[in-house]
This record gives structure tokens, C-alpha cells and sequence, in this order.
């Protein structure tokens, strides 16, 4: 029984690290900005959730007990990947780095993002003085 | 007896995910890319910490994982938000 969860903690182990280098080569290889948010936010976040998994169980096959901490670790990265990748999508769009690779909503609308922020967003937003208040 | 084989194989990939994360950090096409390879790094981070944890056998480096996520994500959050908006807290 211990030799199957062993091998199913190293088929876990393997299996996220395998995950996370496909999610870092997306990063570095995917031709389009807005391709390039999909390889990290979701490869990288099942790789890392493996290695956090595998540290959970990984005392169990010696005898050691079931470890809950990770699970805090896990559940705050799956809640936060897609946020912050939500950040970046709207980065992309409102400075306009996205380009044309965004497709036609087929609304006759623009974006929704576009359609809260200024017509014309320019690539490089001015950043004001903030005068001492 | 699988699994220290199988540690060493999931810490060479993230340290191999690391250095593509590096190599993209400084070829980075447009500022956001930069900020998603800074967010990518702290993920790798946090598995590279996780897996010596386990290697080191303690339960300790969680701590420093847990640091790492929140941080990470408060710190890729400000990066966007002072990108689109010139200032953090407004």
C-alpha cells in the first residue's frame, strides 16, 4: 500500500515539475502578448500545486504524518493566479500592447475594458505629480 | 525508493523553469511581459522552496512559502495598477 502512494507522490512530483517547465517555455516561446498570459497563469499554478501536493503527502510513505500547511499555500495561489492574470489582460489592452491580436467582440462594441477607460489610451500613461496633500 | 529521484528530477525542472524565467526577464518584450515573468519567478520560487523543504526534511520553509505567495501577489498587483494608473494607492 505505501509503495503506491509512493510512486503516486513521485508520478505528482514528476508530473508538476514537467508542468511548470512547459508553463516558463510558453512564457518564453508563445508568439502573441496575450498567449503569453495563459502559459504561466495556468501551467505553472498545476505545477506548483503538484510540488505543494507531493510536500502534503510526502511524509506519509516514511511513516510521518499528513502535513495541512500547504493547503494554505495551494488554496492562495489558485485563488490569486487568476486575479493577477486578469491584472495583466487589462494591463495589456489599456496600454494598448495587445495590438491587433485581440479579436472582434462582434457587438458592434469595443472591449469592456476599453469601454471604461479613455477613447485614446496612449502606450506610455504620463505619470503625474502628486503633490504633497 | 522512488522519490528522491523523482525530488531531483522536479527541482531540476523548476531550476531549468528558473533560468528560462531569467533568460525571459531580461528579453522581455513590453513592461507587462516583465511583470508576468516577475509573477511566474515568485511561483517558481515558492516550488523551489517547497521541494527543498521537503528535501531538507522540515516543515519549516512553509513559512517562507506562504511569505512568498502573498507577497508575490501584492507585489504584481501594484506593478499593474501603478502601469495603468501612475500611482498605487490613489
Amino acid at each position: 500500500m505505501m509503495l503506491v502512494v509512493e510512486w503516486g507522490i513521485a508520478a505528482v512530483l514528476v508530473g508538476g515539475g514537467l508542468f511548470a517547465l512547459i508553463g516558463s517555455y510558453g512564457l518564453l516561446r508563445l508568439p502573441q502578448a496575450m498567449q503569453r498570459l495563459h502559459a504561466p497563469t495556468k501551467a505553472t499554478t498545476i505545477g506548483v500545486g503538484a510540488a505543494l501536493l507531493a510536500s502534503s503527502l510526502g511524509d506519509l510513505p516514511g511513516g510521518g504524518a499528513f502535513s495541512a500547511q500547504e493547503w494554505l499555500v495551494a488554496a492562495f495561489l489558485l485563488l490569486t493566479a487568476p486575479i493577477s492574470a486578469l491584472f495583466l489582460a487589462k494591463t495589456l489592452i489599456l496600454r494598448g500592447e495587445a495590438g491587433d491580436t485581440l479579436p472582434d467582440t462582434r457587438t458592434g462594441r469595443p472591449w469592456a475594458t476599453l469601454e471604461q477607460s479613455p477613447p485614446e489610451p496612449s502606450p506610455e500613461p504620463p505619470i503625474p505629480d502628486h503633490p504633497v496633500k | 525508493m522512488i522519490l528522491p529521484h523523482a525530488l531531483f528530477f522536479a527541482l531540476a525542472c523548476f531550476a531549468l523553469a528558473f533560468v528560462l524565467n531569467l533568460i525571459r526577464l531580461l528579453t522581455a518584450p513590453t513592461v507587462t511581459d516583465r511583470i508576468l515573468t516577475l509573477d511566474t519567478m515568485t511561483v517558481n520560487a515558492i516550488a523551489l522552496v517547497v521541494l527543498y523543504g521537503i528535501w531538507a526534511g522540515t516543515g519549516l520553509y512553509l513559512e517562507a512559502a506562504v511569505l512568498l505567495a502573498l507577497t508575490g501577489f501584492v507585489g504584481t498587483v501594484a506593478y499593474a495598477k501603478f502601469l495603468l494608473r501612475g500611482s498605487i494607492i490613489e
